[in-house]
């Protein structure tokens, strides 16, 4: 049922939340450290798990999918309620310091990209 | 009629907002396709129109008109956690775990070069007090990190607001500049997209500017960049302030 698959997926945010939220209290700090990292870690587990005992059906896995999906359209809403006109108001030295700050980690994107990554050899081996 | 029928919609806010965000998407791919010729892509269209109708209002953007508040609920940070974890299920468990080392450095470097850059140009405007300089390098990190650490060490609320307008413009600029440059920057990627979220952090404008690119890799750079912010706060007011007290004092 669809319902399951919304389920899951709100048992997984919630759990991650709460798993976030505890890491930062302990490193003092009034708010959630990766929360929703954790919570799709979790999913990505229990959507393993789920789908190796056949227990994910295609109505339940519709449900996680179905929001999945809804992704852009909320992020396009995100969009809209920016507080945009703050960037103008800081002035100029915030104006600079976010755009050279997001150029020079841009930059760096391609450097730092080289660390670990699975070379020839491995590639081979899968 | 006319005040009927904004009431109607005000108290139907969410739903209204669906339909307002389904138009906006439908005219943006139509842009897309037959005005730029598929040169931008449609969600990128979609994204600015959206922060270009965020200029017309305030503090909550468009919502800041009764009729747009449903925008604020769909767009607010519980839906959007909602739907980042949910695209978890379209990512390779393999490809995040090779990525974790590369993920983790290009954290920590991206809360440190963000900081140094704004404490270096507000040096350069004239700000000499670390507290200021602090404030405003964690701004740049992201616009929480700034008034977190703010807060904690007593910024002045003239240094506050430059903090979080740096962090609002580091976020426009990642939604807006992502999309041109991924080719470039290599950006195309499961391995690339995890280090782009911790090297930028913001979590709007990585989820933003990722979807504009290609939504497949929404979920590697989510995965990093949802722990940039705590991290910044963890950093800034304590390690960071205590290296620009030392070297200012």
């Amino acid at each position: 049922m669809t319902i399951y698959g919304v389920a899951t997926l709100a048992a997984c945010f919630l759990l991650g939340k709460v798993v976030g939220t505890l890491l930062g209290a302990v490193i003092g700090i009034d708010g959630d450290v990766g929360g929703v990292g954790f919570a799709m870690l979790l999913l990505i587990l229990v959507n393993g798990y789920l789908r190796r005992r056949g227990m994910m059906d295609g109505a339940t896995a519709g449900g996680i999918r179905f929001w999945s999906a809804m992704y852009i359209p909320i992020i396009v809403a995100m969009a809209s309620v920016q507080h945009a006109t703050a960037a103008l108001s800081g002035g100029w030295l915030a104006l600079l310091a976010g755009i050279v700050a997001t150029l020079a980690a841009l930059a760096l994107v391609p450097l730092l990209s080289r660390i670990g990554r699975p070379g020839e050899e491995t590639a081979k081996e899968s | 009629m006319k005040a009927i029928l904004s009431d109607l919609l005000i108290k139907n806010g969410l739903i209204f907002a669906f339909l307002v965000v389904g138009l906006i998407l439908l005219v943006s791919f139509w842009i897309a396709r037959r005005v730029l010729g598929g040169l931008i892509p449609g969600v990128a269209v979609a994204i600015i129109i959206g922060l270009v109708l965020a200029f017309l209002g305030g503090e909550r953007g468009i919502a800041s008109f009764p009729l747009f508040s449903g925008m604020a609920l769909l767009g607010g940070s519980m839906l959007r956690d909602f739907a980042v974890v949910a695209t978890a299920t379209g990512a390779d468990p393999a490809q995040m775990k090779h990525a974790g080392p590369a993920g983790t450095i290009a954290l920590f470097i991206g809360v440190v070069l963000a900081f140094v850059i704004g404490v270096a140009l507000a040096l350069a405007m004239g700000y000499t007090d670390p507290v200021s300089l602090t404030t405003i390098g964690a701004g740049v990190c992201t616009y929480i990190v700034g008034p977190v650490t703010g807060t904690a060490l007593g910024a002045t609320s003239e240094v506050m607001a430059i903090s979080i307008a740096a962090g609002v413009v580091k976020t426009i600029a990642t939604t807006v500049l992502t999309p041109l440059l991924a080719r470039r920057l290599g950006l195309d990627n499961p391995h690339s997209a995890v280090v782009f979220g911790g090297l930028l952090g913001t979590t709007s404008g990585v989820a933003a500017g990722l979807a504009a690119t290609d939504p497949k890799l929404v979920p590697y750079g989510a995965l990093t960049a949802t722990f940039y912010t705590g991290l910044g706060c963890l950093l800034c007011p304590s390690v960071l302030h205590v290296i620009v007290l030392a070297l200012l004092g």
